[in-house]
């Protein structure tokens, strides 16, 4: 039931009762709105019930193991969270001036040092609000210094076939053509069809190193040298950082422009669905592009660099420069693991995922590239399932959630058929992986004996499978006072 | 270890199981020589209670005095159930709703967030959220290009009396793509944008969309019907950038003119959201249904279970950068999900009774705090227009200085000077009452000022 369904004219929360309230009179009658809108009019303990129940139909980190590949589901330390809501930093005004901000201004100058050592880079920006805007910022930053050096002829940016969505759609929203690189039979980049991609025209090369398939790419020395001498960039997906963390440097393998995803490697919540933080790393060559504001310690002082200061900025991703309080639980996080904590994620996201798959593989499961090590995360496919039972990687996914596993990401990469790529994080207990596999196991013993229950799971969930396609034919986007009136649900 | 699980047994029995030697051999596919591990100036680690210690020192340094900043965020009274409940688990550490069955909390809380924006705008559609009010126009103006067909041309009106930070945001993301935006000046006596100054930059080749700000960046009310429909006449899109809290008391854009706006955006930080030295915020993008297939971001719909019990699932997915890539219609993935929980919580307890007495009152506070403070000898206001709760105020003084001293001596952030975007407002500054400010820290302002003013 929507909070809409519960409203009842004239009952009212009370939080809220400023005494002083006179009719706005002076606003002419021409610009005022003529009827309420329609929002619920429910009481307090209606609103908490309903939105602590509506909770309890979530799997979240908190609750579930949730390996879902690629998006680094670990553990989110709620320190972070009590630390970055304290009232110094929750109040305070982003326009307020600098000498009221000096703990928050110290906070993020630390945090912008720390990235720069972690990733090797020579610069930082805390600027991007998320991943993609990250992306993005990174890529606006590529063509900022093509153009600064009278380089127009460069318009295409190359990205491997299995990369991220986000980074073709990046490539585009600057004004560059994606040209697709394909990923050979042993999950490394096609070396070869890179070095016949490249030319002036080539603007640069975006890469997840480890990629999405979960293989650290091991000829990216090589991948460097070809991009560079054509003239182009190379920019690095922090998307899988994790599995790199304190142990390899972007900048060490020679990336010009990387972007991190804080709410993946520094732990700060996936809120279901965000807020993220993008922070961007570049090398020197790029460094003058670097989006603003940046934070600049003077001796014992610290101050914000804007426009006046870089003149040669890309400009804002936000209005006021960021999602600080994001940015304030990664710094808690950075903090608490310390220089030797950083490589211990790292470390132990890898030790999980190889386990992981040593088990799933020893149970007779197909993985997409037996021959190498995992990352901190690895491609089963499920192909060999679906010949034989008829059954598919997403009924597997849906049958998972019965058995209480969040399911891994599922279709992606595009180039594995039936995958599911699994990616178990640093903070699992060896007890909650043991426990994945015998629920793999189980359920296709389930396929075996009875596929139609895996096609119709789940069953234990608040709702059985939703009817995706009816979702986008008939579009019910909003609540509207006519279902309230009419009863109807909407269609 | 912080975080990390395992035992000294637990790792070896996991390495025999992998057959490994040990876990750095887990990295022997990486060449050697970027193996660096180099960490040195990473300070070393500190504990659960050394880090609450050091960050309560800085939060202390920053703690405010009474704020009289507006200028695109705003202080509002957040009740406590908002991020008691937002803070749990469940909806903090989940992530973008793709297993739908799993997250339906999630999703509902998503589609209630939907439903009341699109209350508030008088539109058909809303998203989920994009990062904040200055993306979210900037989103909203690819969105109007692309989707009128109409228009050959590329060029956008934009108001010279929009946030300053907007505007630069707006020129960073939408400028690679070939968009041309045209600023419109506003009227030096009202501080409106008048219609006759838009006709002057329609151009050649006409206008592919005119963004129409209400209130605008002085706080003052624009004439947006009159605008609407002369976007309308060019063959533009109307979009609003609107103050979402205005809406409790002003036409939402829905009704803007003859036919309304065709999309709204905006900051939903009024609605629940704390300052935060400028977020974790969220933008809002609504629009008319005929756009929403051009509409970029998460989108949740109600659909029927296996069962035929109703439910809901992210929809019209085809848009996003996940399934279309280079064709899609952002490369926006994730969205402003837990300050759209809070924001969702933060109406259902206000209501729209609530919501206007909120809006009420800071327009009340603004105008009794002009009122006390234009009493002062060489204050008055920068522009006749009506306004919803923020003032241009023209001073006598340096209003850098003035603002210096009243930090110094009243324990007050006396507004926004306005001289550093606008040379012509030199004089000038923004203030912003919220329901949040005092009688007595009204009174403090008032003569703080005066003292200064008196002083010399």
């Amino acid at each position: 039931m929507l909070i809409h369904d519960q409203s009842r004219p004239g009952r009212r929360a009370n939080v809220l009762a400023p005494s002083h309230t006179p009719e706005p009179s002076d606003i002419p009658q021409a610009l005022r709105r003529r009827a309420r809108p329609r929002l619920p009019e429910v009481s307090e303990l209606q609103v908490v019930r309903h939105y602590t129940r509506l909770s309890q139909q979530n799997f979240s980190i908190d609750t579930h193991f949730y390996p879902l590949g690629s998006c680094t589901m670990k553990y989110n330390p709620r320190v972070c969270n009590s630390l970055a809501a304290l009232p110094g930093f929750a109040e305070r005004h982003p326009l307020a001036p600098v000498e009221h901000g000096q703990g928050v201004l110290a906070c993020l100058h630390d945090l912008q040092e720390i990235l720069k050592a972690v990733t090797g880079m020579s610069a930082v920006s805390l600027a991007p609000a998320a991943g993609a805007q990250g992306e993005l910022t990174g890529v606006a930053m590529i063509r900022a210094y093509h153009l600064a050096r009278g380089d127009h002829a460069r318009t295409e940016m190359l990205i491997p076939d299995a990369a991220h969505g986000t980074n073709p759609a990046s490539a585009v929203m600057c004004g560059y053509q994606a040209r697709e690189i394909p990923t050979g039979p042993d999950g490394d980049v096609d070396v070869e069809a890179l070095r016949a991609a490249v030319g002036p025209q080539t603007a640069g090369i975006m890469l997840t190193n480890p990629s999405t398939v979960g293989v650290f790419d091991r000829n990216i020395e090589e991948i460097a040298r070809i991009v560079h001498d054509a003239g182009g960039l190379l920019y690095y997906d922090g998307a899988n950082l994790n599995a790199i963390l304190g142990k390899v440097r972007p900048g060490d393998m020679g990336f010009d422009v990387i972007h991190m995803n804080l709410h993946k490697t520094f732990s700060t919540p996936h809120g279901g669905g965000g807020p993220g933080a993008g922070p961007v790393g570049v090398s020197a060559r790029v460094a003058p592009y670097l989006p603003v504001p940046l934070v600049e310690r003077e001796g014992d002082d610290y101050r914000w660099l804007t426009e006046a200061d870089r003149p040669e900025t890309i400009g804002r991703m936000t209005a006021f420069g960021g999602n600080m309080g994001i940015l304030l639980r990664a710094y808690v996080y950075a903090r608490m693991l310390g220089r030797e904590g950083m490589a211990r994620v790292a470390d132990f996201a890898t030790l999980n995922a190889n386990y992981l798959m040593a088990r799933l593989q020893q149970a007779g499961f197909e993985l997409a590239y037996p021959e190498r090590r995992a990352s901190h995360e690895f491609i089963v496919t499920l192909k060999r399932e679906a010949k034989e039972y008829g059954v598919t990687a997403m009924d597997f996914a849906k049958r998972l959630l019965d058995y209480g596993f969040h399911a891994p990401t599922t279709y992606f990469p595009l180039l594995v058929p039936e995958c599911l790529l699994i990616e178990p994080t640093e903070t699992e207990t060896q007890e909650s992986l043991d426990g994945f596999v015998e629920a793999m196991i189980a359920i296709r013993r389930e396929a075996q004996e009875d596929p139609e229950k895996l096609k119709g799971a789940p069953y234990t969930m608040p709702r059985r499978r939703l009817d995706d396609v009816r979702a986008a034919r008939q579009l019910d986007l909003a609540w509207t006072p006519q279902q309230a009136d009419g009863g109807g649900d909407g269609q | 270890m912080p975080f990390i699980p395992h035992t000294d047994d637990d790792v070896a029995a996991m390495l025999q199981a992998i057959g490994a030697p040990s876990i750095e051999s887990l990295f022997d596919e990486i060449p050697a020589a970027l193996r660096s591990g180099e960490r040195a100036e990473i300070p070393p680690a500190l504990s659960e209670q050394e880090i609450t210690r050091l960050m309560r020192l800085r939060a202390q340094t920053d703690e405010q005095p009474a704020c009289f900043i507006g200028a695109g965020a705003y202080d509002h009274y957040i009740p406590a159930a908002v991020w008691q409940i937002a803070t749990r688990g469940e909806y903090y550490s989940a992530y973008t709703p793709y297993q739908a069955e799993a997250s339906q909390g999630t999703l509902q809380v998503l589609y209630e967030f939907q439903s009341m924006m699109t209350a508030l705008t008088a539109l058909d559609a809303s998203n989920t959220s994009l990062y904040d009010g200055a993306t979210a126009l900037a989103e909203a103006l690819l969105m109007a290009v692309r989707a009128n067909r109409r228009c050959k041309s590329r060029r956008v009106l934009i108001p010279r009396a929009l946030h300053p930070l907007y505007r630069s945001t707006v020129r960073t993301i939408v400028e690679p793509q070939g968009l041309e935006l045209v600023e419109v000046d506003f009227d030096a006596a009202s501080g409106q944008t008048p219609v006759e100054r838009c006709t002057a930059l329609a151009g050649d080749q006409g206008v592919a969309a005119v963004v129409i700000n209400q209130p605008n960046f002085f706080g003052v009310l624009e004439t947006v019907d009159a605008l609407t429909d002369w976007a309308h006449e060019q063959g533009a899109l109307a979009v609003a950038v609107v103050n979402p809290l205005a809406l409790a008391l002003l036409t939402p854009p829905g009704e803007w003119g003859a036919a309304g706006a065709d999309i709204a955006c905006g900051e939903a930080q009024p609605f629940g959201m704390p300052l935060s030295s400028g977020g974790p915020y969220a933008g809002f993008l609504c629009c008319k249904q005929a756009l929403v297939r051009q509409l970029p971001g998460r989108i949740v719909g109600r659909t029927l279970d296996a069962d035929g019990k109703p439910g809901f699932t992210l929809t019209l997915q085809a848009r996003e950068q996940h399934i279309r890539r280079s064709k899609a219609t952002s490369n926006i993935c994730t969205n402003q999900g837990l300050m759209v929980t809070a924001a969702t919580i933060h109406l259902a307890l206000l209501g729209a009774e609530g919501l206007e007495q909120v809006a009420r009152a800071c327009h009340a506070n603004t105008l009794g705090l002009v009122e006390r403070l234009c009493a002062l000898p060489g204050v008055e206001p920068a522009f006749t227009g009506a306004i919803f709760h923020e003032q241009a105020l023209r001073l006598p003084r340096a209003p850098r200085e003035v603002l210096g001293r009243l930090a110094a001596e009243a324990d007050v952030l006396g507004g926004f000077a306005l001289g550093a975007d606008y040379p012509e407002l030199d004089d000038a500054l923004l203030v912003c009452a919220t329901e949040q400010r005092s009688e007595e820290e009204m009174r403090r302002y008032a003569s703080a000022l005066a003292e200064i003013l008196e002083a010399g």
